[in-house]
């Protein structure tokens, strides 16, 4: 048969018609017809026709402008080159840091809390970033050490009367025991098998803390988690003898404690920074990245994998206790729903979308996507359906993260970015 | 006796429904190395497919339920069919020989997605549906427990039974089921060899998410209520039977569905009903641990 050229309008045009037809198909029944249930009890269908025609009209567009734009552009579906902001970070982490660090200078409260959501999961990017990104181990149930270290400080706190720095110490240890305890078995697993049992060790963990009511109160959680002091000064919202606020001679005020909480976070989320980048420089470091790039190579070269691989979960895991311990003495209550599987699929998204391994990325990625959360919070329906799509566009358009290129800390000759196509094509 | 074999009938029920969907898997596995992790949520679809049918024919007039049954089977699979060609196209396709984490995360990302919308288009509260095909038959009485087989279960014992001979014949005897084998073995090859790699893919996943559509309708008759999330449960244990089984093995697939019901069914008969996801995610651990290549399957060659 021989090649028909059509004119871009028309190739457009028709596959702008089929796009339309398929989202039909897709919307017609499940947007079109809403089941409900009326006041008898029965169930009825509501039509809501209007909103598939909507829809269809949105997806015809935009395939039409789609295919129109690439044709006579002729771009690529996939960029393969390195990011554009793969060389910019010299300039825009001590920017981002800066802007951190004054935030609440200049913030108001409600930013304040955000600032400590985000950098929640900075850190927990952080702390994932040396599992995933790292050691290159596809952690989907790293929720449960952050559960594990949550609910260690508050049974710690409620059972034996110990403080927030205290525990903290002992959350991140208890952490990083469950996160060898999870290593031994999947020593041996790789890639995608790696990856689901993971996820089945982290619902387990959410099972047993759901069930156990006798400790973990079960469904119902725990709360009235005691708030981290200030060098033993509390900031009680009424002042009073031994706070922050009487001994400094200030307004008792609640936006102390915002503020002191999210410098608390600031420094956690540093500490797990400096301490992933000190550790690439040593050589258990190394042989994270030796391992990601090639398990096979690193035996042969002598590397114990075993403690390679233990030491990159029970470090990441203990990353992840110390974020949940923040968490709980943060929330001051805590219960499972708190540490579902979407939790997980988000700060892997994190350090995925940032590109794995690179520290700037996921911090830039943690800011798109959760500070991007807070602003479409009104649309509090649509918001994971946002977050879904978006995950997928993303991978689609930039496989290889917001920020791209993973950087080995050595390399024979020339050290350069590589490309993650690269590498799997053993070019790395 | 009579109880363990209430809930031999039982597990074969529920395990039918996971082997269902776990052939999805264990085809896409197969022939892409992909777990499509947002399968489970096709199922969820597939269920609300299901309900929406059921009622729009009882709104319709249409009493036969046999007829009903019938039509709704036919619609809940044509359209998921539609979901499941819509997500290879949109969230596989585009990154096929990309670097293994890519389609994965995509999967992650359109499963979320998925279940949000049925969310935010069908409301998040559970919807509850009486039964059917009530009633049933006692088969065997001991001591004053009856065990019953309803006729609901063995309407889904009929139905899968039938589809997976369909399914079976389909792989084994047509050109189609001929393309797909290649696939499975050697994707480059196949597509050397003139199969239309592309559409052959598609097909399985159009396949897949029909069946899964299938057993998301007999979930719904059986439990007679489903909301938004049981699409990730479902998911993760079907996947579980199909690694049980052994991954890329069809006979595998029903043979893990059926281990993984019966085990969930025999743990809430003698165990503890809150803890039966954890037996199953426990079997996923040590099947994936001990036993990688499952009970049929191949073992995988390492290749340096």
């Amino acid at each position: 048969m021989t090649a028909r050229v059509r004119s871009p309008l028309v190739t457009a045009l028709r596959d702008a018609g089929i796009s339309g037809l398929v989202a039909l198909g897709l919307f017609a029944a499940m947007v079109g017809l809403q089941t409900n249930v009326t006041n008898t009890g029965k169930m009825e269908l509501v039509p809501n026709f209007g909103v598939v025609g909507l829809l269809v009209a949105v997806t015809m567009v935009f395939r039409f402008a789609l295919v129109l734009w690439r044709q006579t552009r002729g771009i690529p579906v996939i960029s393969l080159k390195p990011s554009r902001f793969a060389g910019s970070g010299r300039l825009v982490a001590p920017l981002l840091l800066l802007a951190a660090l004054t935030l609440p200078i200049y913030g108001g409260r409600y930013w304040i809390d955000v600032g400590i959501l985000v950098m929640t999961y900075v850190m927990l990017g952080w702390g994932l970033n040396i599992v995933v990104g790292l050691a290159g181990l596809l952690d989907l149930g790293y929720v449960a050490f952050y559960a594990v270290g949550a609910y260690s400080y508050a049974l710690l706190a409620q059972n034996f009367d110990l403080g927030f720095w205290t525990c903290l110490p002992l959350a991140g240890l208890l952490a990083a025991f469950w996160g060898v305890l999870l290593g031994f078995p999947v020593l041996r697993l790789r890639g995608d098998y790696l990856a689901i049992v993971t996820l089945a060790f982290g619902e387990i963990i959410r099972v047993v803390i759901l069930n156990w009511t006798e400790l973990t109160g079960g469904p119902n959680g725990i709360s009235g988690i005691p708030r981290p002091t200030f060098f033993g000064l509390t900031f009680n919202v009424g002042g009073g003898p031994g706070s922050f606020a009487d001994f400094f001679g200030l307004e008792p005020s609640i936006t102390h404690r915002v503020a002191f909480l999210y410098y608390v976070i600031f420094g956690l989320a540093l500490l797990t920074n400096w301490v992933s980048m000190r550790l690439r420089r040593l050589p258990l470091g190394r042989a994270w990245e030796a391992l990601r790039e090639d398990e096979i190579a690193c035996r042969a070269l002598g590397i114990n994998v075993t403690v390679t691989k233990l030491t990159a979960f029970a470090i990441g895991a203990a990353f992840g206790g110390f974020a949940g311990a923040f968490f709980a003495t943060r929330q001051a209550f805590i219960s499972p729903e708190s540490f579902t599987f979407i939790e997980s699929a988000i700060v892997l998204a994190i350090v995925v979308l940032g590109g794995l391994g690179s520290q700037l990325g996921v911090a830039l990625a943690a800011v798109v996507m959760i500070g991007g959360g807070e602003l479409v919070r009104e649309f509090n329906e649509y918001r994971m359906l946002i977050f879904g799509v978006a995950l997928v566009v993303v991978m689609v358009t930039r496989p290889r993260g917001l920020v791209s290129g993973r950087t080995p800390s050595v390399s024979l000759g020339q050290s350069k970015l590589i490309s993650a196509d690269m590498t799997s094509q053993g070019h790395g | 006796m009579a109880y363990a074999l209430q809930q031999l009938i039982n597990g074969v029920t529920l395990g039918m429904i996971y082997g269902l969907i776990a052939v999805g898997y264990t085809m896409v596995y197969g022939i892409i190395g992909m777990i499509n992790f947002a399968h489970g949520d096709v199922f969820m679809i597939g269920s609300f497919l299901s309900l929406i049918a059921i009622t729009g024919l009882s709104a319709l007039g249409v009493t036969s339920v046999p007829l009903t049954l019938a039509l709704t089977l036919v619609f809940a699979a044509a359209f998921a069919a539609i979901y499941g060609w819509a997500i290879e196209r949109i969230a596989y396709r585009p990154l096929r020989g990309s670097f293994r984490l890519a389609p994965l995360i995509s999967a992650i990302g359109m499963s979320i997605a998925l279940q949000n919308f049925a969310q935010v288009a069908q409301g998040a509260r559970d919807k509850n549906m009486p039964s059917m095909i009530p009633g049933g038959m006692s088969i065997f009485e001991q001591d004053g427990f009856v065990v019953q087989l309803s006729w609901m279960q063995i309407v889904i014992f009929v139905v899968t039974l039938s589809l997976l001979a369909i399914f079976t014949w389909l792989v084994t005897k047509t050109s189609l089921g001929r393309a797909m084998r290649a696939c499975e073995q050697d994707l480059k090859m196949a597509a050397l060899l003139g199969i239309d790699t592309n559409r052959t893919i598609s097909l399985t996943f159009v396949i897949g998410a029909a069946l899964a559509a299938v057993a998301g309708m007999m979930f719904l008759l059986y439990y007679g209520s489903i909301n938004f999330y049981i699409g990730f449960n479902a998911g993760v244990k079907a996947f579980t039977a199909a690694v049980l089984g052994g991954v890329g093995s069809l006979p595998g697939a029903v043979i893990g569905g059926l281990a993984i019901g019966l085990i969930e069914a025999f743990w809430s008969g003698y165990g503890s009903v809150q803890y039966k996801d954890v037996a199953a995610f426990s079997v996923l651990i040590i099947v994936l641990i001990f036993m990688p290549s499952g009970l049929l399957g191949r073992a995988d060659v390492e290749k340096v």
